[in-house]
């Protein structure tokens, strides 16, 4: 019984999946400027080749901020948990 | 701790690994990579030791405090080199034609030079510094966890 639900289950969601590839929209569409602005201008601009980095640190960098931050807090978390555990069993 | 030849093998391609991850950090603003993915490249040699050497031989030399020490320092010069673009806006390009990672490439397909990007490498190796003394804390803690539950077993 549990298998016939899961079964039916994952075939309406691959079914849905199959749908969406063929209902997606064009690649590219629809237009916006902000690409084009950022590949002419990335160079003279940042100085920098690889557009994606220069977007990723220089155009967003809040993001980045945010994403290091993350990690940051992350490590401190995980950090003062297995610590903790370490010491007690001393 | 694994066999011999696992160690002398491990202690071999971690220079490898880590010459590989500090390409990737410091070539961020030229090919493809930047500091998140070195980053990651450089723990990976970090995981590679740890399961090679186990996590105690491991921890006699690199311990956690210091990594995560490496880490703060890395969002540190990341927060600010973004707070010394003050003068225009948070997060400003402010070392774009200076003498400092100055070059200004011509528009289009160019050989690349390394001292170009403004802010951009020095920013990468201080999320480099950061993803990396990260993300090997976070693997060296919980591996000295695990061996410590499986000695209480």
């Amino acid at each position: 019984m549990r298998k016939i639900a899961i079964a039916v289950s994952l075939s309406i969601f691959i079914g849905f999946l199959i749908a969406t590839a063929f209902l997606i929209h064009p690649f590219g569409y629809p237009p916006s400027e902000m690409d084009d602005y950022i590949i002419e201008n990335t160079q003279s601009e940042t100085g920098a080749n690889n557009a994606v980095t220069a977007v990723v640190f220089d155009y967003r960098g809040f993001d980045t901020l945010g994403e290091a931050t993350i990690l940051f807090t992350a490590v401190t978390g995980v950090v003062m948990l297995f610590r903790a555990k370490k010491k007690r069993e001393k | 701790m694994m066999s011999k030849i696992v160690r002398t093998m491990a202690s071999f391609l971690i220079l490898f690994a880590l010459i590989y991850g500090l390409y990737i950090i410091m070539h961020g603003h030229s090919t493809p990579g930047g500091g998140f993915q070195g980053g990651a490249v450089v723990a990976s040699g970090v995981a590679l030791l740890i399961v090679a050497f186990g996590s105690h031989s491991i921890h006699r030399s690199l311990l956690e405090r210091r990594l995560s020490i490496l880490m703060s320092i890395g969002l540190l010069i990341f927060i600010g080199l973004a707070f010394g673009g003050m003068t225009g806006t948070f997060f400003y390009n402010f070392l774009v034609g200076s003498p400092i990672f100055g070059h200004v490439p011509p528009s289009g397909p160019n050989p690349g030079e390394m001292s170009s990007g403004g802010v951009i490498p020095i920013m990468d190796i201080g999320v480099g510094l950061n993803v990396a003394g990260g993300l090997s804390a976070i693997l060296l803690v919980m591996a000295l966890a695990t061996t410590l539950t499986e000695a209480e077993e």
